[in-house]
């Protein structure tokens, strides 16, 4: 949205424009998998049929270059860190990141010396998710939450 | 064979070289030199009767509080036989300042990462290793974290 973002201020067209880029956007998230520990299994549980991620447009892709959200589910060890933030640096902007449970959030009951205390010390976190690990309706709020964070998003100026 | 059995075959064959011995839990615990456990471990696996074909675990451990010459350090083998379905502990205690033992890895090839991660968490330096390098922790690393006197947060 390079040309026309942040140049106008907030009026119809830019309104507009919001509503349905910020659909588009929101209706079809495509979260690059990144399952580091058990969190990863009740991510592969909410993908699955019973809870069924894919009715809200979210479709999980084995590729950064085909995501606009990723979700860091599990313990980010010290060594993992910097593949982690390769990974987000090839996502194509706009990209978002779910912090899935307390490992990813904080750090969790890992304060040790091999262990991130919070993946937003290495990558701009949007949402966390609590919970260890958090049940799939959980990391299902998480996403219709993301989802609510990207329908205020607009193009014209912010502020 | 029974745990005494073996115990007194490996004491028939290295009398100078065992410090002590102990039984826990029905199982023998003999610890050695660290100059010839290269030739105990050779005699575990080829002696007939022994015949201990399978390292099941190789592990190190940090004791700070041990006088110097029993060895703040040591290398703990696990051996178990698939054939007489017997197993022996071994145990080698390593000085603080210098804790280097023989590679086992020409013997029992599954040695090799458990020594290496002995080596990235203890700092205890294995001889004639093919490959002695940091397994779990960062190749940057500086220290060895399962020391004692390393904070459990790191630096």
């Amino acid at each position: 949205m390079g040309l026309i973002e942040d140049r106008f201020r907030k009026n119809t067209v830019t309104d507009l424009a919001d509503f349905g880029i910020n659909w588009s956007r929101k209706m079809s998230l495509w979260p690059m998998t990144f399952g580091l520990a058990c969190c990863a299994i009740e991510m592969m549980a909410t993908g699955a049929s019973h809870h069924d991620l894919d009715r809200f447009g979210i479709v999980f892709r084995a590729s950064p270059r085909q995501s606009d959200v990723m979700v860091v589910a599990g313990t980010l060890t010290k060594k993992m860190a910097p593949i982690l933030r390769k990974v987000y640096d090839q996502m194509p902007e706009p990209r978002w990141v779910i912090a899935m449970g307390s490992c990813a959030s904080s750090g969790g009951i890992f304060n040790t010396y091999s262990v991130v205390q919070g993946v937003d010390t290495i990558v701009p976190v949007d949402v966390y998710v609590p919970g260890c690990a958090p049940r799939p309706e959980s990391l299902m709020y998480g996403f219709i939450k993301l989802q609510e964070k990207i329908e205020k998003d607009t193009i014209a100026k912010k502020a | 064979m029974t745990q005494e059995e073996i115990v007194k075959k490996i004491e028939e064959n290295f009398e100078e070289q065992i410090t002590g011995v102990y039984y826990f839990a029905g199982q023998g615990n003999v610890s050695v030199k660290a100059k010839k456990i290269l030739d105990i471990c050779k005699f575990l696996r080829d002696e007939p009767g022994l015949e201990f074909d399978y390292l099941a675990d190789l592990a190190g451990a940090d004791y700070p509080d041990r006088p110097y010459e029993e060895g703040r350090f040591e290398v703990v083998y696990n051996l178990y036989s698939t054939k007489r379905n017997h197993r022996i502990r071994i145990k080698v205690g390593l000085p603080e300042d210098n804790p280097v033992v023989e590679s086992v890895v020409g013997l029992w090839v599954t040695a090799d990462w458990h020594e290496r991660e002995a080596f990235d968490l203890y700092g205890i330096k294995f001889n004639n290793h093919p490959n002695l390098k940091r397994i779990l922790m960062p190749d940057d690393y500086q220290w060895h974290p399962l020391r004692k006197e390393f904070p459990v947060q790191g630096y």
